[in-house]
């Protein structure tokens, strides 16, 4: 075999990011100052997220462990790397028009890409130590984001809190990590994984993983490590809450079904249990906590929160169908996300962005065709067929009840027709109510786009799902838990 | 050749083709509303002219599906895109493009605003109640049921009264709550069968003591749809506070999606659950006739009257279905097209008076018939109807009911009857009040007579409602073999084959 060969083209795209950050690095000291550098700037990012994008379609194919075991390339760390750089690409983009200096500058592009590499990184890892490298890579740039509005009081807060927790987190993790490493003598994935393959593990190795998993569940924010999530979305720039919403969970989730199905496939049965508290509590939490919200950012927080609870009902069950019915949640996740922040990133008054809730009264008599879009997107989220969030919610509860959980099920759907009220009060206002001040008219090209991408995605999800379904389904089949 | 083509599939979506030219007009908002009446009218009149080919082509004395399509969609998962109707889907097909361009009519010029997008959710709804019913596939079903919410949402909730919000709401989420429900228990039929193919699953034996559990699940949602007392609660709010065309096709069509969903799913797929429910669903139906007829009685508003005695005639459509026998079943079936024509022309009744004077109370009303000769005759034939008046669609449905529930329990016909009696009792009170009398007030001394737009949308529900009442076999012969079909699906032997007619 030559290994060198296959090592460099393995892990292209994260060459291709990384070489591009230190581009940027330059590019932000050296280029003018001003809107024609940073739209150098800008296109050299997005020209990262495509390269690095088309670069998957390069991956040798099957699972291939490289770099003495600390990193792995399979169809599944290829696929939700593909959803990641899309989300990157299209928040990097929403991001140009008229956020200001002290928003849309080069150090934004900077931390979100070497966030990108960081995400890439982890859901490839194949050892603990190269998890936790890339956790924080992913991590550490975020942390910065939050708090990158520097004379917002909000947004320091929100950086300050979400590092004050995210180390927490990070701690949680490594004290998991090192319970892993003492009880089964290997930070390697694959020897972990043989280490369980009996289905019994010792006990000091399932209290490692909980911390592992608890870790990981304040990185998608499933309840209850929630609690980071709204005022950090709330206190953060609009384009950053936006970044946090999206990209950050699918790598996440990633890395999630990586450990989970990887490294613990043996043990599925004591995992999903886990798995399945944080899901019931956070479609509760999510559903709940939602309704009262001013907010826009605050609700999408809770939302993602519920959302999260769906994608976890589906991993709960352990199985192919699971994993796989989670891979087609986060996808339309995705879209439904990006959608949604198109056009909360287009909300502006008199220049000025605006996000309480009350500020999309009476949006479709004066922005039809933003509010119709906003309208799908909603119901999209809140699972109504014939629209791609429902499909997801099929495959999840589907996974669910092949499974055997059905109160989980039950559960789901239930919280869903909480979810559902307050997706629908947005309609409402839009659809129901006369405006009093209405927003400021049009909207930028990259937004107009970005919905409409999300939009087709969401109203043509029905004719796309036999494809996804068997792609899903492939990708679950070569995890290491079913190989 | 028309049956070389995939005739269904386009009376499915061809509405969608209607929005996109909606979508396209432009204009000042003047032309736009002209031309967006003018696009939905037609595109929903060719659509029930095609229907009619349906109509021709389908074979009453061959039972099974007709018209089948089948299609792979989600590859092998045993979900799949399967259309077809048969003797009890074709009725309701029908009655759907039949009454959306009346419906469309009737809100001419009582729709002002957003003309544009009010035609696009008509034709949205539409596609989704005729994809309903011929759907053969669970999850298509499935995404047609809900599907239906969207534009009735905000029908109710854009261009309803001054409650419309509350009202919006309270559909939408109790709908939802049934349908979630429903999902649960569809995944688990999946997920034991492995398909959604709803002929595959009507001979699918199913557990008995899981039946009871799918039975429920089931029942949650298509109870609300009906609706059945006591979950009946959204229907007066979203009537009264639905447009007039939305409450014509909420009436019409809307109502008669659950007493489809059990004869489609619940009886063949759970016959023994059925079987064992029976009793129970006679006693939340005759509750219904008897109770919500006396709740009628008290109503001051004419829309919700007529709202309370839908509830009345749909508890008639449930005892018929779960009677279990062809006269039930049969009886149901006829009296829930007869109810989707009469009480889809009872709402128009008010809304045609609510355009002209813009109230619904009772009391501002008396003596109508001095300035509207011709709308007391239609209003008067359509009541007549609905109290089930021999010669009308009314009378067949509620008699083969009835026969069918004495077959059933006695008590059961006993109390319905009684039911039927009250039914006269408001609809007659609610005649001689709003039309007899003498006019007193000048506003209503100077309504204008019915124009020629609202005279074309009485005459054919009136010429339907009374070619079903004197030639009943038209339909029953339609849907005969079918009833049959479902009845022996769900295994209950049938000894009396007679008195069909």
């Amino acid at each position: 075999m030559d290994f060198s060969q296959l090592t460099f083209s393995a892990a292209l795209p994260e060459y291709i990011l990384a070489f591009l950050a230190l581009i940027l690095v330059l590019g932000a000291a050296y280029l003018p100052a001003g809107p024609s550098g940073m739209k150098m700037i800008r296109g050299l990012s997005l020209l990262g997220y495509a390269a690095a994008f088309l670069a998957l379609f390069a991956l040798p194919d099957g699972r291939n462990v490289i770099f003495n075991g600390l990193f792995s390339i399979s169809e599944l760390a290829t696929y939700m790397k593909g959803l990641v750089l899309i989300g990157a690409f299209f928040l990097s983009w929403l991001v140009s028009d008229g956020w200001g200096d002290d928003v849309d500058r080069p150090e934004f592009h900077l931390l979100v890409m070497l966030s990108v590499l960081g995400m890439l990184l982890m859901i490839s890892a194949n050892d603990l130590m190269s998890l936790y490298m890339g956790l924080e890579l992913q991590s550490l740039p975020l942390y910065v984001l939050a708090a990158i509005r520097t004379g917002s009081l909000k947004s320091s807060e929100a950086g300050l809190k979400y590092f004050l927790l995210g180390a927490l987190s990070s701690g949680l993790l490594l004290y998991g990590a090192s319970m892993i490493y003492g009880y089964s003598g290997s930070t390697n994935f694959d020897e972990i994984a043989a280490s369980v393959v009996s289905g019994d593990a010792s006990a000091g190795l399932i209290v490692g993983m909980v911390f592992l998993l608890s870790g990981m569940a304040f990185k998608i924010s499933a309840a209850p490590f929630h609690m980071w999530t709204p005022d950090v979305y709330e206190g953060a720039p609009t384009p950053v809450t936006a970044l946090f919403a999206i990209v950050p969970k699918l790598a996440a989730i990633g890395l999630f079904i990586n450990v989970a199905y990887n490294a613990f496939g043996g043990i599925s049965v004591q995992w999903s249990q886990v798995i399945m508290a944080l899901s019931v509590a956070s479609m509760i939490v999510g559903a709940t906590g939602a309704i009262m919200q001013q907010n826009i950012k605050r609700m999408l927080a809770y939302s993602s929160i519920a959302h999260m609870g769906y994608a976890l009902a589906g991993f709960a069950a352990g199985s192919q169908l699971g994993a796989a019915s989670v891979l087609i949640y986060m996808t339309t996740y995705l879209f439904m996300g990006a959608g949604s922040f198109a056009i909360i990133m287009s909300m502006r008054r008199d220049g000025i962005a605006v996000e309480r809730i009350s500020d999309l009264t009476g949006l479709s008599s004066t922005h039809p065709l933003l509010a119709a879009g906003m309208m799908v997107v909603m119901f999209s989220m809140a699972g109504i067929p014939p629209l791609a969030g429902f499909f997801g919610k099929w495959y999840v509860f589907l996974a669910a009840v092949d499974a055997g959980l059905i109160p989980l099920a039950v559960i789901g759907v239930l919280t869903s027709v909480i979810g559902a009220f307050y997706y629908l009060r947005i309609i409402r206002l839009m659809y129901f109510q006369e405006a009093e001040a209405p927003l400021d008219k049009g909207m930028a090209r990259q937004n107009r786009l970005v919905l409409l991408v999300s939009l087709s995605v969401i109203l043509l999800f029905f004719m796309a799902i036999g494809q996804l379904h068997e792609t899903a389904l492939s990708i679950a089949r070569t995890l290491n838990a079913f190989a | 050749m028309i049956s070389s083509w995939p005739l269904l599939s386009v009376i499915v979506f061809l509405p969608l083709a209607g929005v996109l030219f909606l979508m396209l007009i432009r204009g000042d908002e003047q032309t736009v509303a002209a031309n967006s009446r003018q696009v939905a009218l037609w595109v929903s009149g060719f659509n029930f002219i095609l229907s009619l080919f349906l109509l021709a082509g389908f074979d009453i004395h061959q039972s099974g599906y007709q018209f089948e399509e089948q299609a792979e969609w989600i590859t092998g998962s045993g979900i799949s895109y399967h259309l077809g109707v048969d003797g009890i889907s074709l009725p309701f097909i029908l009655l759907s493009t039949f009454l959306t361009p009346l419906s469309i009519l009737a809100s001419w010029q009582a729709i002002t605003s957003r003309v544009r997008e009010y035609m696009i959710a008509f034709l949205v709804l539409e596609v989704m109640m005729v994809g309903m019913f011929a759907s053969l596939d669970m999850l298509m079903f499935y995404l047609f049921f809900e599907g239906v919410l969207i534009p009735m949402f905000l029908i109710i909730g854009v261009w309803g009264g001054q409650e419309r919000v509350y009202a919006a709401f309270k559909f939408f989420l109790y709908t939802l709550l049934g349908s979630v429900l429903m999902l649960v228990c569809m995944l688990i039929m999946y997920h034991l069968s492995g398909t959604t193919d709803i002929p595959r699953l009507a001979e699918f034996d199913f557990a008995p003591a899981l039946q009871f559990w799918l039975f429920l699940g089931f029942f949650a949602s298509f109870a609300v749809k009906v609706p059945m007392w006591p979950v009946h609660t959204w229907l007066p709010d979203a009537h009264v506070q639905a447009p007039t065309a939305g409450s014509m096709i909420l009436a019409g069509v809307l109502l008669k999606m659950g007493g489809y969903g059990f004869i489609r799913f619940s009886l063949p797929m759970f016959p023994d659950a059925s079987a064992l429910f029976a009793p129970y669903i006679f006693t939340l139906s005759v509750i219904a006739v008897i109770y919500t007829s006396l709740v009628a009685l008290a109503q001051t508003d004419m829309k919700k009257l007529i709202a309370y005695s839908s509830v009345a005639h749909m508890g008639f459509v449930t005892i018929g279905i779960f009677s279990l026998n062809e006269q039930g079943v049969a009886g149901a079936m006829f009296q829930m097209i007869s109810h989707g024509l009469v009480s889809a022309a009872l709402f128009f009744c008010v809304g045609v008076v609510y355009d002209r004077l813009h109230t619904r109370e009772i009391s501002a009303y008396g003596g109508v018939v001095d300035a509207m000769p011709r709308y007391a005759t239609f209003f008067m034939f359509m009541m007549l109807a609905s109290v089930g008046l021999p010669g009308t669609s009314g009378f067949v449905g509620e008699m083969l009911v009835l026969v069918g529930a004495w077959q059933a329990a006695h008590w059961v016909a006993v109390f319905a009857a009684t039911g039927l009696v009250l039914g006269a009792c408001y609809m007659l009170w609610l005649y001689r009040r709003v039309v007899f009398g003498r006019a007193e007030k000048p506003e209503v001394q100077e309504l204008l007579p019915l124009n020629n737009r609202e005279i074309f949308i009485f005459v054919p529900l009136t010429v339907l409602v009374l070619w079903f009442g004197i030639y009943p076999s038209s339909l029953l012969d339609m849907m005969q073999l079918s009833v049959v079909d479902v009845l022996t699906q769900s295994g209950i032997t049938q000894l009396t084959q007679t008195a069909m007619r």
